[in-house]
């Protein structure tokens, strides 16, 4: 039989704000460990949580990307369970009024569209991190899950460092489809500035859910969690295992279990979490030491007039207005910094294709081979400079090869174009007059070549146009060469 | 006069006079702890080395001629739950007996800047769970008027301290009465400000939306003193109240002319004890000789029903499942990982939990955690947490229907003087109803305060309790110091035997 997939994703990401979501303790990753805590996010006896403005702007302006309903009086509240890194033994959550409902994500396949319903966006605090004496991190925890045997470090860092958590409705229908929503997802958050969705350093990590019933039937089948996958590849290796999981113990009639299952990235498949109690009851109840917050109009307008064009309209319009083909398109957006010096230097005068080409290919090797950013970049090479070089091939003056060594230059020293092309004389010939004595004297210096030519052999064109460029150490401009080579033949 | 008999006012103007030094009336106070507290038991801990050296600090910048602060050079006790950086701060639990806070409480951080002298940190009922002071892991604090009577709780300590002379002011804590109910015991003023009055960072947390730091003194002017200083916004609480705060010193002898004040029927029941009644009717009468009305109120949902010489009551019902939910959470930090009392005898991470958690509360406190998780667990929270809640905001309104007829309440402080240790150990509900006249002033959040107004035959003090609006401190501590004036009550400490 063939059985429908059914997946939902939840996923947390970090926000990117400089301080925790309760107190002033620095974000930052790498630190050694407990050396960013604090009495506040080390949970002391009388210590009180102030809520991170900042953090919850990113949240709701998360919340208003997505579609969702702003809740306009939230209630923060408590997640009452224990475990050795969580300091106060309660997570600072959202469960009866999430801060956005009801929201939704489109997907575009060539052959659909999958609307992902967001059920919830909400904001919560993030735990600390253990270390085991093997060195694995286990994930998130489990009531009577013991750390493993020997000496288990507690590193509190990341306690109270501040997380958006998107669940969503279990609306797709295919692994393709996690995968996509994933992408998606990530890209929407760096858009916005709220997160920068590294997944290595921890930033985002998701959780998938699956279940499989057959085509046409109503409910929902067995709902299977999944932990501990550490990267998007791992999502998706994870959930096409259950897939064949799944569907092996229905072709076998077995039921399959409800249960969390833990990705063992190593051996390719999952296995059941060793959860000896049932549902852990986390009696969630307001949390008594914040205030429930009012969202007013005024607050969400202007976070709404505050998001910055999403991607994919953002795609769509550079294929629109720019003619550009889809594939430059998704690289230019794909990072905003990216898409924003692009539009820059079309508003500089330069052609929406040349410099897509330029962007793609010059500035991005620049990038990757010194190691820069693109703002980096940009004070380097501003836009106008960018055009200004753009403009300086296209009308000859330079040849395109000399534009990419010109380029790099610009890019090591800040000069312009300009400067660069004087002070290096790299100026194309261009002089018809001069560029064809030239070319005669080639001609006339190789006279096999230029009978050649004459006779027909496309070969000499090469040979001779390489003799001009020696003559002129690589100054020539090519397409005028090759016109007065013609030209020049007779006289030869 | 000697210098421990003295009023922190009193005490403050010899020391910027130049008639007195801060050193030496904090000599006067350990002095005065050392002749007697060994049988009290009021204090967990005192920093004689400390307070010395900051008693000499604030005599050395008066005489540089630095302003004086509103404390300048007055010794003050603090509450044990109350975090004092680089001193032991133990909630009188094993659980935290060798914890010493890496910060200060904001409440001590403004006594400090105000000059104060912080001698010790008094005995309280364990995690501030308790009326009677009983409840500490470490010993029981007694009654200086009768020691073999409690001195009430949970703020015991800071109400001896106070009433022996030991210091002129201390601070305490009031969640369902702890700072006006040993108050009412021991003969001395105690004040429950608003919620959101006082900062509350740095007060080990029972029930956040109960807890309140206030001052114990032993007159009106002292505690409106002390309440000036700690009171006021503080951005690190985010339940602190942006209130401007008023100049409670310096409006504090207003007359009461006019004013009215509601005793409310409900609270005059058959079971209270008559010379309390006695001794509350009688100053009530005295107030309207000063010109205040008395009016008839009622707090319909803040009655109390008496069967069979049981006492029973909403408002403590809702106040027990609130604020042991609330503190089943709040305590759940004391697991044994991150600090305080860890078990030597885990074999695993549940074993951890439990044993340290075991070996470090008392009956009380794990009776109370015990009763919170339950009113909030799944299938149980409809029923009783959100069904508490509901009560609680009735409560509430009763009280801002009241205000718009009256201006204060005034009713007595607890049902009888102090009653004898051990005499309601046995009855854990028995001991709740102790505080069964305070309580609904912390569900609805207002100001409440003790001011003695009469003792018994037995010589044990009574107290009267003046109820106010939401951020009318002033206003009770007006009618207070009236209830002061009219009452003439001599001004002595108890002879300790």
């Amino acid at each position: 039989m063939d059985y429908e997939i059914v997946i939902g994703l939840e996923a947390h990401a970090h926000l990117a704000t400089k301080t925790k979501l309760f107190c002033g303790c620095s974000t930052r990753f790498g630190a050694p460990p407990n050396s960013q805590t604090c009495p506040v996010c080390t949970g002391q006896p009388g210590v009180l949580p102030v809520m991170n403005r900042t953090a919850f702007d990113y949240a709701l302006k998360t919340a208003l990307a997505l579609g969702c309903s702003i809740t306009r009086d939230t209630v923060i509240d408590r997640k009452n369970y224990y475990y050795p890194d969580l300091p106060k033994n309660y997570q600072i959550s959202q469960l009866y009024a999430n801060l956005g409902v009801d929201g939704a994500l489109d997907l575009q396949f060539g052959d659909h569209t999958r609307r992902v319903r967001i059920h919830n966006v909400h904001i919560e605090e993030d735990a600390g991190k253990l270390i085991h004496p093997d060195d694995t991190v286990l994930p998130a925890p489990q009531p009577g899950d013991d750390p493993v045997a020997g000496r288990t470090m507690v590193d509190l860092n990341r306690t109270g460092i501040p997380l958006v958590e998107i669940v969503t409705q279990p609306d797709m229908r295919s692994v393709d489809e996690a995968r996509v929503y994933m992408e998606t997802l990530a890209a929407i958050l760096r858009y916005l500035g709220v997160s920068e969705c590294k997944m290595q350093e921890g930033d985002l990590r998701f959780e998938p859910s699956i279940s499989l019933r057959p085509h046409g039937a109503q409910a929902y089948g067995d709902r299977v969690e999944i932990k501990n996958v550490n990267s998007m590849k791992a999502v998706v290796r994870a959930l096409e295992y259950e897939v064949r999981r799944q569907t092996a113990a229905l072709e076998h009639s077995e039921t399959i279990a409800r249960e969390t299952r833990l990705w063992d990235e190593a051996a390719g498949r999952t296995a059941p979490m060793r959860s000896k109690e049932l549902a852990h009851d986390y009696r969630y109840f307001p949390e008594p030491d914040l205030v429930p917050i009012h969202v007013d109009d005024a607050w969400i307008e202007r976070l709404r007039a505050s998001l910055p064009e999403l991607p994919a309209a953002r795609r769509q319009r550079f294929v629109d207005a720019y003619g550009l083909p889809p594939y430059d398109a998704g690289v230019l957006v794909d990072d905003r910094a990216l898409a924003d010096y692009f539009e820059a230097c079309v508003a500089a005068g330069a052609d929406p294709k040349a410099a897509s080409n330029w962007i793609m290919v010059s500035a991005l090797h620049e990038l990757n081979e010194r190691a820069l950013t693109i703002d980096q970049l940009r004070d380097k090479v501003s836009p106008e400079r960018l055009a200004q070089l753009i403009a300086l091939v296209t009308d000859g003056t330079i040849a395109q090869n000399t534009g990419k060594d010109v380029f790099a230059e610009m890019v090591a020293t800040g000069s312009s174009a300009a400067e660069i092309i004087e002070a290096k004389g790299l100026r194309q010939i261009s002089d018809t007059d001069e560029l064809g004595a030239i070319v005669l004297g080639v001609l006339r210096d190789n006279p096999q070549a230029a009978e050649d030519l004459r006779a027909g052999k496309k070969k000499a064109q090469g040979f001779l146009m390489g003799q001009v460029m020696r003559a002129t150490k690589g100054k020539a401009n090519p397409k005028l060469v090759a016109h007065l080579i013609a030209a020049k033949l007779p006289e030869a | 006069m000697e210098l421990h008999e003295l009023t922190g006012r009193e005490l403050r103007e010899r020391i910027v006079a130049g008639e007195a030094s801060a050193e030496e009336a904090t000599r006067a106070c350990l002095e005065r702890i050392a002749a007697l507290d060994e049988r009290l038991r009021a204090f967990v801990s005192t920093q004689p080395d400390a307070a010395l050296e900051r008693a000499r600090a604030v005599d050395a910048a008066l005489a540089r001629g630095e302003e004086p602060g509103a404390l300048c050079g007055v010794p003050i006790a603090l509450k044990d739950n109350l975090c004092t950086r680089g001193t032991p701060t133990t909630c009188s639990s094993r659980m935290l007996e060798h914890y010493v806070p890496p910060y200060d409480a904001a409440v001590v951080e403004r006594i400090l800047a105000a000059g104060a002298v912080p001698i010790g940190k008094t005995n309280l009922d364990e995690f501030a769970m308790g009326s009677s002071t009983e409840n500490s892991a470490f010993a029981t604090t007694r009654n200086p008027w009768d020691t073999d009577r409690v001195p009430g709780g949970s703020s015991g300590g800071s109400a001896v301290a106070v009433a022996a002379g030991e210091t002129p002011v201390a601070l305490g804590s009031d969640t369902g009465g702890s700072i006006r109910q040993p108050a009412s015991f021991c003969g001395v003023v105690g004040l429950k400000p608003t919620y959101g009055r006082v900062s509350r960072y740095g007060l080990v947390a029972f029930a956040s939306s109960l807890d309140q730091i206030g001052p114990l003194a032993r007159d009106v002017t002292d505690a409106a003193l002390l309440l000036g200083v700690v009171a006021g916004h503080d951005p690190r609480d985010s339940t602190s109240a942006p209130e401007p705060v008023p100049d409670y010193l310096g409006q504090l002898e207003a007359g009461i002319e006019g004013r009215r004040i509601g005793l409310p029927r409900e609270f005059f029941i058959d079971g209270l004890d008559p010379e309390v009644e006695a001794a509350v009717r009688r100053t009530c009468d005295l107030l309207a000789d000063q010109g205040a009305e008395l009016v008839d109120v009622s707090l319909p949902h803040s009655r109390i029903d008496v069967q069979d010489g049981q006492l029973s009551a909403y408002a403590v019902a809702a106040y027990y499942i609130i604020a042991t939910a609330e503190a089943s959470s709040n305590l759940a930090r004391y697991d044994g990982v991150h600090y305080g009392h860890r078990t030597d005898d885990d074999v695993d991470l549940i074993d951890l939990y439990a044993r340290s958690r075991e070996e470090g509360f008392g009956a009380e406190v794990k009776r109370r955690i015990i009763l919170g998780t339950y009113a909030l667990s799944s299938g149980y929270y409809d029923a009783y947490y959100l069904k508490a809640s509901k009560v609680r905001s009735l409560i509430r309104r009763d009280f801002d229907e009241a205000f718009a007829r009256v201006d204060a309440i005034a009713c007595p402080t607890a049902p009888t003087p102090a009653f004898r240790i051990g005499e309601k150990t046995d009855d854990p509900l028995q001991m709740y109803m102790a505080d069964v006249f305070t309580i609904s002033c912390n569900l609805a959040g207002i100001p409440g305060l003790s001011v003695p107004c009469g003792v018994s035959a037995a010589g044990l003090p009574i107290g009267l309790q003046l109820l106010g609006r939401p951020f009318d401190e002033l206003g009770i501590l007006q009618v207070a110091r009236a209830c002061e004036r009219a009452a003439q009550l001599p001004r002595r400490l108890p002879e300790t035997r």
